[in-house]
């Protein structure tokens, strides 16, 4: 191993101003980040080591103390509990007592395999007794992650049902401004769930004066969702296909692929497909998040880019003028990116087949929890929630929660709604609750979420997620909710907005629960 | 020339002012802990929350738009306003009878102007760094309440980057540039704008503690 | 009459001199009101009572059994001061543990003689940390101040001897 001043130079010839991502890689290689990175980094791209120091401690997988030779995540998303993973996490920790620390991490997205974990970066599988008692024993023994056995880092893609983006074609027949307008024409809307029409963002950008940039969230943090994972795996050609589209369109020569570090795993899959797309017209670089749920809000995933902590940003001005660098910017998700190279290729004419007037096309949905057949399932928008509950082997839910953390919590009556920007939009996070289950603790396990994932620039989202997640951990104070609802309403970004939704919502249709009635 | 109205009353303003600008243009003062003229505005505080077209926004960040209606003097506002100051105080540890700041203190001002009584919410008392190391100022991150006002003046006044916000959610603190991360190594000067923009008592000059009697102070 | 009871908890005893310090005022008062327990009257068993003034915050577990007997015998009770209110300068120690903060008190001190941590049976046990009184029981208003001041009492109690919500001015508003 070179030492940390050597690989710092490495880095910093390699990607130079992104102090981000050389931490990302120090971090990596280190399993922290030493001080001599700190100040190294600091003084060879000329920033304050206060900035460097204020990235590291901002994102969850930097960090400034030696852990030893394994980090070990275990991830800690409502599905995860729902599988047992608190006992395997007591299991772990007192196998490992006094050799090495695990800690927790948000959804890993792996919700659909769970419970898992994350070690040295990379994702485990399926855990359970077994495995856990093994990892514990590889960790003891000092095994090298490398000769760990391979099925543990197996991930499924479980594509339970596929339609129209799975299958639509490689081969572009659009592009340009006959593209822009097939976009326009098919009424393509954002994939992430707030729906602000494709063509418009392209459209507005490619006025825009400056040097352009295509940007493309893949940084799906809401807990339940794994979709992006998926398409990543299986699509990525398609989506690199959609951001050369974009460029062309918008006319930018340089795009940055913003992927979740909980996919580390993907690296190498994801270096042959950049290769194999590269053009001379339009170059994509990869970046590594670093464990911010905020970052997948788009202004604070281009400050993310950009080498600061992920804060979003104050709108207007908004990224399709003034992006990344402050230059006009498309950020779009990776959904949205397939679906523009499908339309690329079979015309808005067989994608308007699929859907409903206000929501064109298909959705993928990340269906977990409780159900035999957990899994990406592609439905035409519009779809009912009992048709995914049937479809997916659900046995008498008592709850469904769609979009995530920040989604809606519906209970039985409301089955019959669908998917749709109309009716529950969503970037596609569908969490079943069986007829067992303790909606307090999804309350609770949500409000941890929020508390740890808020990104503390805000009054309101700092202390009021700290306070309701007290609230729920000890169960006084529960009246308070309606009021700290409101309060939260005044935070800064949508993190903040919406922190409250799934608790309240469920407060209010599952009081039983909580013994009140 | 643009008009808002604000609170029913009609207002006039330049293009490209905020809410906040415009009021204050006009002699009204919008509550507000992070917000300076002169300064970048930053939308932290929450303080300046007023509502327009059914939502709620910072006065300081939301741009003016001609013939908008904001509301500020409501109760609902005025009820808003008081539990982000009630959040303010029980994140950190704000004793004021103890405090040189006190009675010259901008959250305590607010606080009185909203009437603020109680805190309403269990008291969290971190565990925060004291940074008494330099000579002529003191950095008490008891009483901080990360409205960046240091982190922008020593930015964009004072030419240096002496603070800055680090960490995230509750475990947000102030960290100052050093590899030492103590105020003596950093390049600050008591002249700099960055040490006397403080809305409250976390960063004081040395030795002038006290130096106004009770009853003569800012805010008294 | 309107009995009034009144307590001070982990405090100075500082809210009680401003309330002294209502002078003349309290002779208009005399003839409305008595107290029950108080140290004022040194009684130190308490009856029903209409009003309760509780100063200080809790810093033991004596502090919290006081509270309750309040909190049960007094109609309305009314956290009085800084101290009461937010924990105030005694919940300046919860920056330390509870341990080193005996140890600074008993044994590393400077000047201490014969250093050994108190542990007679007879004291009451401390609290981990220095609490508010709303955290343990309901508290009907709250006089800010420290101490608050002597018209703050005086408004106080003119507004709850007409049964009335005190209404404080905001210059009487003060947390110092």
């Amino acid at each position: 191993m070179s030492s940390v001043s050597e690989e710092v130079d490495l880095l910093v010839g390699r990607l130079g101003e992104r102090p981000l991502q050389i931490l990302v890689e120090i971090q990596k290689t280190f399993n922290h980040v030493p001080t001599e990175a700190v100040e190294g980094i600091a003084r060879k791209l000329g920033l304050p080591v206060s900035r460097v120091l204020a990235n590291i401690e901002f994102y969850s997988f930097l960090s400034l103390e030696k852990p030893g030779d394994y980090v070990l995540l275990m991830s800690d998303n409502i599905t995860d509990w729902m599988a047992g993973s608190r006992s395997l996490y007591s299991r772990l920790c007192s196998n490992l007592e006094g050799i090495a620390d695990a800690t927790k991490t948000s959804c890993t997205g792996m919700c659909d395999q769970g419970p898992a974990m994350l070690v040295n970066g990379i994702a485990v599988t399926k855990l359970d007794e077994n495995r856990i008692d093994s990892i514990a024993d590889l960790v003891k023994r000092h095994v090298p992650l490398s000769s760990w056995p391979r099925e543990y880092f197996h991930v499924e893609s479980n594509i339970r049902k596929s339609g129209w983006l799975f299958e639509s074609g490689r081969r572009k027949v659009l592009e340009g401004q006959a593209l822009l307008q097939e976009l326009k024409d098919s009424n393509l809307r954002g994939r992430g769930g707030a729906g602000f029409p494709t063509a418009l963002k392209w459209a507005s950008c490619r006025e825009a004066t400056g040097e352009k940039y295509v940007v493309c969230n893949a940084d799906e943090g809401e807990p339940g969702t794994f979709k992006d994972r998926v398409l990543l795996t299986h699509c990525a050609e398609n989506l690199l296909e959609g951001m050369a589209l974009c460029a062309n369109i918008v006319g930018a020569k340089r795009g940055f692929l913003y992927v979740r570090g909980e996919y580390r795993y993907l690296e190498s899959h994801l270096a042959k497909m950049l290769r194999k797309k590269r053009s001379e017209d339009f170059t994509v670089e990869l970046h590594w998040g670093a464990g911010a749920y905020i970052c997948g809000e788009e202004s604070a995933l281009l400050e993310s880019i950009e080498g600061k902590r992920g804060i979003p940003r104050v709108r207007p001005p908004f990224p399709v003028t003034h992006g990344l660098f402050g230059m006009p910017t498309v950020v779009d998700n990776v959904e949205t990116f397939c679906a523009a190279s499908g339309i690329a290729a079979g015309g808005g004419k067989d994608f308007r087949r699929f859907g409903t007037d206000e929501s064109r096309g298909t959705k993928l949905l990340s269906v977990s929890g409780d159900c035999s057949k957990p899994g990406i399932y592609e439905y035409p928008f519009g779809v009912s929630i009992e048709q995914i509950l049937a479809d997916c082997g659900a046995d008498e839910p008592i709850a469904v929660q769609v979009g995530g953390a920040s989604g809606a919590c519906l209970d039985a009556s409301e089955f019959g709604r669908k998917i749709g920007f109309e009716d529950l939009p969503t970037s596609g996070s569908v969490m079943i609750f069986g007829k067992n289950r303790d909606m307090k603790e999804a309350a609770l396990n949500f409000s941890k979420f929020f508390a740890h994932e808020s990104c503390g620039f805000c009054t309101p989202c700092r202390v009021g997620t700290s306070i309701i997640e007290q609230i729920l951990e000890s169960g006084n104070g529960l009246a308070e909710m309606p009021d700290l609802a409101g309060i939260l309403k005044a935070s800064h970004c949508g993190l903040g907005q919406s922190a409250s939704r799934a608790v309240m919502d469920m407060l209010k249709k599952f009081p039983g629960h909580w013994g009140l009635s | 020339m643009k008009n808002l109205l604000l609170d029913g009353k009609m207002l006039t303003y330049e293009e490209g002012q905020t809410i906040m600008d415009c009021a204050l243009s006009n002699g009204i003062a919008i509550p507000g802990l992070c917000h300076l003229p002169g300064l970048s505005p930053s939308g932290n505080c929450r303080l300046c929350t007023v509502k327009t077209g059914g939502r709620y926004v910072s006065a300081c960040t939301e741009p003016a738009i001609d013939g908008m209606e904001v509301e500020c003097e409501t109760m609902e506002l005025s009820q808003v306003r008081m539990q982000l100051l009630r959040m303010l105080f029980v994140e950190g540890n704000h004793y004021c009878p103890s405090c040189e700041k006190s009675g010259s203190c901008r959250l305590q001002e607010a606080a009185y102007h909203e009437g603020m009584l109680d805190l309403h919410f269990r008291p969290f008392y971190p565990k925060r760094e004291m940074d008494a190391s330099h000579p002529e100022i003191l950095l008490d991150r008891d009483r901080c309440i990360f409205c960046a006002l240091c982190v922008r003046a020593s930015r964009e006044i004072d030419g240096k980057n002496v603070f800055d916000i680090s960490g995230r959610g509750i475990e947000t603190h102030l960290i100052v540039n050093s590899a030492s991360g103590k105020l003596l190594d950093t390049d600050i000067s008591v002249e700099d704008r960055a040490v006397h923009v403080c809305p409250v008592g976390a960063i004081l000059v040395k030795g002038k503690g006290f130096e106004i009697p009770i009853g003569r102070r800012l805010y008294d | 009459m309107i009995r009034i009871s009144t307590c001070s908890l982990a405090g100075c005893f500082g809210c009680h001199m401003s309330f002294l310090d209502m002078d003349e005022k309290l002779a208009d008062f005399s003839d409305k009101i008595e107290f029950d327990r108080s140290p004022f009257t040194d009684v130190r068993k308490m009856g029903k009572c209409e009003i309760g003034l509780i100063e200080g915050g809790l810093c033991n577990v004596e502090n919290l059994k006081v509270l309750k007997e309040f909190r049960e015998n007094c109609e309305i009770l009314v956290a009085v001061g800084a101290c009461a209110i937010n924990g105030g300068i005694p919940a300046m120690r919860n920056h330390f543990s509870l341990d080193s903060c005996l140890r600074e008190a008993y044994v590393e001190g400077i000047g201490i003689e014969n250093p050994q941590i108190p542990s007679d049976p007879e004291l009451p046990m401390l609290l981990d940390k220095v609490r508010p009184v709303f955290e343990a029981v309901r508290i009907d208003y709250f006089l800010p101040g420290c101490p608050p001041p002597a018209e703050a009492f005086v408004i106080l109690l003119e507004a709850l001897l007409k049964g009335q919500k005190p209404v404080l001015p905001e210059n009487l508003i003060r947390y110092d």
